[in-house]
């Protein structure tokens, strides 16, 4: 039994499905309970997921087997354990909104910043989101398959 | 300029204009404003191997307020394109900019949501050194014309 299901059978009611991407285990997770889904991985002394390496979003709008646009990855890493698991939300284009995992990793702060900024992601929760890498009167969302790639925006001036 | 020799002490004539344009053109503090990977080769032209100060621009000041030049070096993106119009409003006249390397002339590869087209769409450029990056003798020839276009330009004293 890998990890995936080993967590499925530990969470099933906060996981809807399991996957594999290049060999490693992949858990796609229920959004409405992720961050207590995220707490309880951190908590769990059989997991310790107590690094998260990586969290950003994937916008799927031109693939039509995806019944939801964006997808957020979570990479956790466990120290102690010295094992990696992937975790996936899916999200709709209506309601692209799901809780901040800012208050379980702190490291999730920059991450989902950065998700928001990129891809228009709205992490409920989070204690300052707002742009990261683009400027604050940017229009739009750069990342989003549909932003025109040579889409240009006014040169902003000296902000004071 | 022309020497004249009288007897036994030599003396030189010229014009203000010239004379100034002659100091000035070898004495051209640089201010670098490096942003990316064209401030490599910028090194290597400012060092020993191909020494930039031969052309009196070996001396490079980090504040704008004592620049001449103000190097453009790498990428200018959106958000960085406030910062660069500021330092270039705080230089002193006379001043003149220098587009280092393609990025700054056109924006080069880059055409996306975050590149600025070209410097010259925030600030007036005097010699542009194209190249992904230019080499060295090219960073040094476009500084030769630079030097010309102070020798040859009205003097504002």
């Amino acid at each position: 039994m890998n990890l995936a299901e080993k967590v499925r059978q530990k969470y099933s009611a906060m996981v809807s499905d399991l996957a594999s991407n290049a060999g490693e285990p992949v858990v796609i997770a229920k959004k409405e309970s992720v961050k207590n889904f995220m707490a309880a991985l951190r908590a769990d002394s059989e997991f310790s997921f107590d690094l998260l390496m990586d969290l950003f979003a994937v916008d799927y709008l031109f693939w039509e087997e995806k019944e939801k646009r964006f997808e957020i990855i979570y990479n956790l890493y466990s120290l102690t354990k010295k094992h990696r698991l992937f975790i996936k939300v899916q999200v709709r284009e209506t309601d692209p909104t799901l809780d901040s995992v800012a208050g379980v990793w702190p490291a999730a702060d920059w991450y989902e910043r950065e998700a928001w900024d990129m891809f228009g992601i709205r992490f409920s929760g989070h204690p300052n989101l707002k742009r990261i890498l683009m400027y604050e009167s940017f229009k739009g969302h750069p990342l989003r398959k549909d932003y025109r790639y040579n889409e240009r925006q006014p040169i902003i001036g000296p902000l004071n | 300029m022309g020497a004249v020799t009288v007897d036994k002490f030599s003396f030189m004539t010229t014009k203000l204009n010239d004379a100034i344009g002659w100091a000035r053109k070898f004495s051209i503090f640089q201010y670098p404003f490096v942003t990316a990977c064209c401030g490599m080769e910028y090194m290597a032209t400012a060092c020993a191997h191909y020494d930039v100060d031969r052309f009196g621009a070996g001396f490079p000041r980090f504040s704008p307020r004592q620049a001449d030049v103000l190097f453009v070096v790498g990428t200018i993106s959106h958000k960085m394109a406030p910062v660069l119009k500021r330092v270039y409003d705080q230089m002193c006249e006379p001043k003149w900019v220098v587009a280092f390397g393609v990025c700054t002339c056109t924006g080069g590869f880059y055409d996306n949501y975050a590149t600025v087209m070209g410097i010259d769409t925030i600030i007036p450029v005097d010699v542009y050194i194209p190249g992904c990056p230019p080499r060295p003798e090219n960073v040094l020839d476009g500084l030769m014309k630079l030097q010309d276009k102070i020798q040859n330009q009205k003097q504002e004293v």
